[in-house]
């Protein structure tokens, strides 16, 4: 997959939508960082962010980061209709973290042929439409303290 | 009455439709007036007797202006139901409850669009996408990572149940091969005379993996209409009525428009199963009273979910029970008379209610042999979703 700047061309996507709710979650990623919102009272987990907790009702919430570890709970790959933002065919990927929330984001070097439920994966971050910085899939490369 | 509440109050009795196309050639606004007095005259109801207009949003012409193009005086009642094709059938939930409790006599619904020659669904985000907006946000989560499309959002279902049940893509093709059948012999489809088989369905190109193109309804150009006001009106007007026995709306835990991905088991929708458990309570009868059925079809897996979430088998047998032949029109279930979406015309799932009201008056052009008393017709999936079952009178 060629890795040109995302930033200058034309796609469908449309720009986010950010707000007070889910700010803290786009600043992290440009810092290369995946946070999950928390309920600062019950301390369930939460994504997409929300005002409130869905368990306990609490407008209170902090957030924990992420491991980045994942499993892959469902895919696509997608082939029509192209956007410029993207090289296609495109896999895009459904995937369990380890914290047990769940995210979307498109998958880099696997091929279609390698794609299986449950493999295991991890969540880097690049460039996406409008020069946004947001989560990619990617294999999971074993680190220092898993050898 | 059964069930209490408005079951039986209300009927459609009256349908109408333009031609379904790929280029209308004229505007919408006209597409909607012209369905609007097909209906009326289907119904034998002058324009002015209308009192009220419920629609579902993506519909670009507001009532006022196709009372005032049609010179309808006064509206007592006008609604409007979010979630699109998922709300196709609520617009007459909220005709039946006004008519049930004299907000109004005459209800109309319709869906009008250029969806092929103007904008497409299947392009990419509608133009209402690009308003930031609490609506839109869901889009941060999915749209950047390019799933852009209804087809390319519900993949991830499609392809969980697949692996889950062991379905496979021929098992989707069998309902687009069934509908294409149907809509051969229905004049008013698209594709009326081309059937396809199998083999034509398996070397169609990907759209979304599992999805292939003939998984995926058509686009198209038309407007359809319908027209409800009380049984009692009903039994004096020139076509049988197809009484509203139920009508529900359902919204499932943890519902995202097209992308409720952070639940236990995505390839469930709790939100067809509400609105289930509310038709058979409303109509009091069940899945097994139920004598044929128009299921939203703009994608084929939705098609086998909704089988299993309305009780016609059981989870992960759709894939059985449609290769059994229960959907044929002298099956068990006879599914998508008229063709579906798939076959007849997308128009967002109301030519569907109108192809219920048909298997009920007895005039589909794939009426099957059996009496038909109770018929189902459901919205869309995977969205906020919306039902209905009508009945013959008596
Ligand atoms: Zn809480």
């Amino acid at each position: 997959m060629s890795e040109a700047p995302r930033s200058v061309v034309r796609t469908a996507v449309p720009r986010l939508v950010v707000t007070q709710d889910n700010e803290f979650w786009f600043r992290a990623a440009r810092e290369g960082r995946l946070e999950i919102q928390r309920c600062a009272d019950c301390h369930t987990l939460r994504h997409p962010p929300a005002p409130a907790c869905p368990e306990c009702r609490s407008f209170d919430w902090d957030t924990v980061e992420s491991s980045r570890r994942c499993t892959l709970h469902s895919y696509t790959v997608i082939h029509h209709p192209r956007d410029d933002a993207f090289d296609y065919p495109l896999v895009v990927g459904l995937v369990d973290l380890e914290e047990g929330t769940r995210l979307v984001a498109d998958v880099s070097g696997v091929d279609r042929e390698e794609l299986e439920f449950g493999m295991e994966l991890e969540v880097c971050f690049a460039e996406h439409a409008h020069g946004e910085i947001l989560p990619r899939l990617r294999r999971r490369e074993k680190r220092e303290e898993e050898r | 009455m059964t069930g209490g509440g408005f079951s039986g109050a209300a009927a459609i009795a009256g349908i109408g439709a333009t031609e379904f196309s790929k280029d209308s050639g004229r505007s919408e606004w006209q597409l909607a007036c012209e369905c609007v007095l097909a209906a009326l005259d289907d119904a034998g109801v002058d324009a002015a007797e209308v009192d009220g207009f419920s629609l579902f949003t993506m519909e670009n012409n507001p009532e006022i202006a196709v009372a005032r193009a049609l010179g309808i005086p006064r509206l007592s009642f006008f609604s409007r139901i979010p979630h699109g094709g998922g709300g196709a059938c609520a617009p007459v939930q909220q005709a039946a409850l006004a008519v049930a409790t004299g907000v109004a006599d005459v209800v109309v619904v319709y869906r009008a669009f250029n969806e092929r020659s103007g904008h497409r669904f299947g392009a990419g985000p509608p133009p209402f996408a690009y308003t930031p907006s609490t609506d839109q946000e869901y889009r941060n989560w999915i749209n950047p990572y390019g799933l852009l499309t209804p087809a390319q959002q519900e993949a991830f279902l499609a392809m969980l149940y697949m692996h889950k049940y062991g379905a496979t893509s021929e098992d989707f093709g069998r309902i687009s091969v069934l509908s294409r059948k149907h809509a051969a012999n229905n004049p008013k489809a698209w594709f009326y005379g081309r059937p396809i088989t199998l083999e034509d369905h398996q070397n169609s190109r990907w759209i979304a993996e599992p999805l292939r193109l003939l998984d995926c309804c058509q686009e198209s150009d038309g407007g359809q209409a319908l027209v409800i006001v009380s049984t009692e009106r009903a039994r004096d007007l020139p076509n049988p009525p197809a009484v509203i026995r139920a009508a529900a709306q359902g919204v499932g835990p943890q519902q995202i428009s097209m992308s409720s991905y952070y639940r236990d088991d995505i390839d469930r929708l709790p939100e067809v199963n509400l609105v289930a458990d509310q038709l058979w309570r409303q109509a009091g009868l069940g899945p097994a009273e139920i004598d044929a059925a128009v299921l939203y079809d703009a994608f084929t897996p939705m098609v086998l979910l909704q089988l299993e979430e309305y009780g016609f088998c059981g989870l992960g047998e759709a894939k059985d029970f449609v290769a059994d032949g229960n959907l044929e029109v002298d099956g068990r279930l006879p599914v998508n008379t008229h063709g579906g979406q798939l076959g007849e015309g997308y128009i967002h799932g109301v030519n569907g209610i109108a192809e219920g009201v048909r298997l009920i008056r007895g005039t589909s052009t794939n009426q099957p042999a059996k009496p038909i008393e109770n018929v189902l017709v459901t919205g869309g999936s995977p969205v906020p979703h919306s039902a209905l079952v009508l009945g013959a009178d008596g």
